[in-house]
This record gives C-alpha cells, structure tokens and sequence, in this order.
C-alpha cells in the first residue's frame, strides 16, 4: 500500500520510451505497452527511486499551479496494482 | 482501410524458425510446419521489422520454433534494438551458450524468456520428449549472470498442474522478474493430444489457490502472471484484444498471421511479407478484415453486452470446435455449442494417454497447407 511517504520506483523490466510513431510517450514492458499522457509521462519520469510520493506531487503541483497531490497518488497506485511500480 | 481506421498493432510475434529441439506436445505452431529452406532471409526481416515499427509496433517477439536455430539470431535483435523495440527472446534456453548469450546482450536483446516444462527433471524432459531440463537450468544461470530481464513460462497440463508449487518454487531460484503459468490452450498439437493433456476441474481449482496465494508472497520480486484454462471458465478469453486490433503473428515464410492459431482456420488465406507490405496486409488483406469489428457475429454475441470486451472470444477455437469461425467461442456459457466443452471436459480423463510429440518431419507428410 502507497502513502505520501513512498518512494516510488519503475519496475526492473519497464522503461519509458518516446514512441516517434504515435507522437506519445510509452511505458514498454514484457508483453505490454501503456501509452502515456504528458501528465502520466511526467509523473513517472520523476519517479527516480530516491523522491516521494509527496515530494513528485510537490514538483508537479508547482509545474501546473494546481494540487495534484491526490492525482499523482492515484496514478501511482494503480501503476503498483499492476506491479509496474514498486517501493525502492 | 488506412493504419488510423484499423488502428495500430503494438505487438508482433516474429516466428524466425520452426525447427526446434524440444517435441512438446502442446506446442503452439501448427501441425504443418515450415522447413528451414522456406524461411524468410535475415535481410527480409530485418524489413519485416522495420515496417512493423513504422506501422507502430512496440513490443516485438523473437520466437518459434527455437529461435536459437537461426545463425543470424544477434544480427536480427541488434536491428530490433536499434529500431526501438521492446524485444523479448522466447526460447527454450536450448543453445542458449555464454558466447550467444554475450553476443545478444552487445546487440542490446532486452528480455529473455525461457520455458520450463515441469519441476522434475524426468518429468520434464518426458514431456518435452527430449533431456533439456539440465540445458534450460544451466542457460537461466547465464541470463541471470548477464542482467537481461528474465521471464520464465510454464505450460501447465494434467501431468504437471499438482506440481504447480514446486514449479514457481523453481523459477524463483533460478531467478526470474517475471513467471508466467500458462494452463494449455488447446489449438494444433495440445487439441489433438487434448485427452492427455486437459486438467480435471479439482487440479484446477487447487492450481488456482497455489498461484494466487503465490503472486502475494512473491509481490515485489517474481511477478506471477496465472492464465486460466478457458475450458473451465464461464466466458472466452478476449482474442489478443481482438482480431487485428493490436497483434501481428509473422510465420517463418513470411504468411502474416491476426494470431499464431490463425492458419488452423482452413479456408483463410493469408498474404506474405514476400509479396505486399506489412502495412497493406495489416490493414487490407482479407485476413486482419475477416473478424474486425461486429458486423461478422452471431447471436448470442452480436446482442450480447459483452462483445467489447472479449470480442466473441477466440476465433481459431470457435472453428476447431464447431467448424465455423463466426461462431460464438465454444467456451462461453452464454451459447447452448458451450455442450462440446463440456463433452470434451467429461471426456478427457483418459490415464496415461500417451502423447503425440511435436515433429518437423509431420510437415511434409501432411502437405504445406494442411
């Protein structure tokens, strides 16, 4: 279970890629591709393995000039749902 | 049709080979096989590849048969990485040596898949019809050792579905990011060997409980992806998202395939790399057209609310089992042909059945469109 605190992490096996094709960012991994909104490409580009939760909502809230805090951790969580992100 | 009304693939199966070391007999390829003089050149799928990646593609497959039989193996996965591709090996581990290992990691190979056939070695390599199961041990250490991004696959049947336990057991200490169970799917090889291969309802029901309890233990270290057997389900799987919505199967000859169960639908033709672009097949030929959309459905599912999302089911299945491809998916419990799976599940408990193994040499004698 996430919480603010998390430190967010891609999965081993996903990497996020830029799809010239589709003019869209892609999260790749075994056997699927996700394509990515701007928003979902920004969150996830922030999840390096050492910011939290509270601190990727912070980033992306003053980027936007709006609370995202709530966005940010659904977001996350459903990316942990499927195992496409973990807990550093 | 242009790619934008069709849609774009992101996924396709380059099947480079059919040869194979191993003669599992739930094998996926189809009772007719390819010869290694009718497969497409290095050059041709090296364009294969290419087109699929302007098409959209995403995720790319090397497989086959053994994909390891073909000698310019790293040549087609360092083109692969250079285009951008996901690409996953799936292989047997079977020739999977240090040297090619190496070789595929400089040419940038992502993810390696190996398959594993039980948890005991003699049970193992029974079903494989072949000593492989020290091999596959042997090649997963090097995978691992090299950093590639490593999946096993079980096929799980009646002879190893009791063994369900010690097989993710085993692919955990060899390893793996990712296991995934597959109960048999039964089209080609695993229909005709499917009284010795179908589980009873109790194994699966068992099986269900061990993967599940399993996929929360290991949360976090081996990701546990557990395919139900469809005959014990009340609805049909969603073909790959449906027919030519995102999947491109390529055969060794170059015949381009909506899946790799496609050419058991006998009366389809299907066109080939060798003489139209990817991209014409992918959205005109007769074969990626057939299924798409709804206007080809029966009733139940043409009035049925859940054709979005499972789009009938599998259209290899509902021709095998009731010899029209436009029927509803024999599996679904919403339709009275549901009968023959039910048949083929009272049926099927036949002991010690003995297999019919996965030969190349069937090709010739069942001729090459059978």
């Amino acid at each position: 279970m996430l919480t603010a605190a998390s430190v967010p992490v891609l999965w081993r096996l996903a990497r996020l890629d830029f799809d010239q094709v589709r003019g869209q960012p892609v999260l790749l991994y075994p056997e699927g591709a996700l394509l990515l909104n701007p928003t979902g490409a920004a969150i996830l580009e922030l999840c390096d393995g050492r910011r939290s939760i509270a601190e990727i909502a912070r980033m992306l809230g003053e980027r936007y000039g709006a609370d995202v805090d709530a966005d940010v951790a659904e977001y996350l969580s459903r990316l942990a749902e499927r195992e496409l992100i973990h807990e550093a | 049709m242009k790619p934008e009304a069709a849609g774009r693939p992101t996924t396709l199966l380059a099947e480079l080979t059919h040869r194979c070391p191993l003669h599992c007999p739930y094998c996926s390829n189809p009772l007719a096989m390819v010869g290694a003089d009718g497969e497409l050149s290095t050059d041709e799928w090296t364009r294969v590849f290419t087109e699929a990646r302007g098409l959209g593609v995403l995720q790319l497959g090397l497989s086959g048969g053994e994909p390891l039989a073909r000698a310019d193996l790293d040549a087609l996965a360092a083109h692969a990485h250079a285009l951008g591709f996901y690409t996953t090996l799936v292989t047997s581990g079977v020739g999977l040596t240090r040297a090619r290992a190496e070789a595929l990691r400089r040419a940038g190979l992502e993810h390696i898949q190996i398959s594993i056939q039980d948890a005991e070695d003699e049970a193992a390599d029974r079903i494989a019809g072949a000593r492989a199961a020290h091999v596959k041990r042997a090649a997963a250490a090097i995978v691992r050792e090299l950093g590639f991004a490593f999946s096993i696959n079980a096929v799980l049947h009646r002879a190893n579905l009791d063994r369900i336990g010690p097989i993710i057991e085993l692919a955990a200490s060899l390893g793996a990011d990712r296991l995934e169970l597959a109960n048999t799917q039964y089209y080609g090889w695993a229909l005709a060997n499917r009284h010795s291969l179908l589980p009873t309802a109790a194994q699966v029901d068992a099986a269900a409980r061990v993967a599940d309890e399993a996929r929360r233990r290991y949360r976090g270290r081996m990701q546990i992806l557990y395919v139900l057997p469809d005959y014990y389900e009340q609805y049909p799987k969603p073909c790959y998202g449906g027919w030519g919505r995102t999947y491109i199967v390529v055969a060794p000859d170059g015949r381009v395939l909506p899946c790799h169960g496609a050419t058991h639908i006998r009366w389809m033709q299907f066109d080939t790399v060798r003489d139209r672009p990817l991209e014409w097949i992918w959205s005109e030929s007769s074969a990626f057209q057939a299924f798409r959309g709804d206007d080809w459905m029966l009733e139940p599912c043409r009035s049925c609310p859940r054709k979005t999302e499972d789009f009938g089911g599998c259209r290899c299945q509902a021709f095998a089992l009731t010899g029209n491809a436009a029927n509803p998916d024999p599996v679904c419990t919403l339709t009275p042909l549901r009968a023959i799976v039910d048949r083929a599940v009272e049926e099927a408990s036949v002991p010690d059945a003995p297999y019919r193994y996965r030969v190349l040499a069937d090709v010739r004698a069942a001729g090459p469109s059978a």
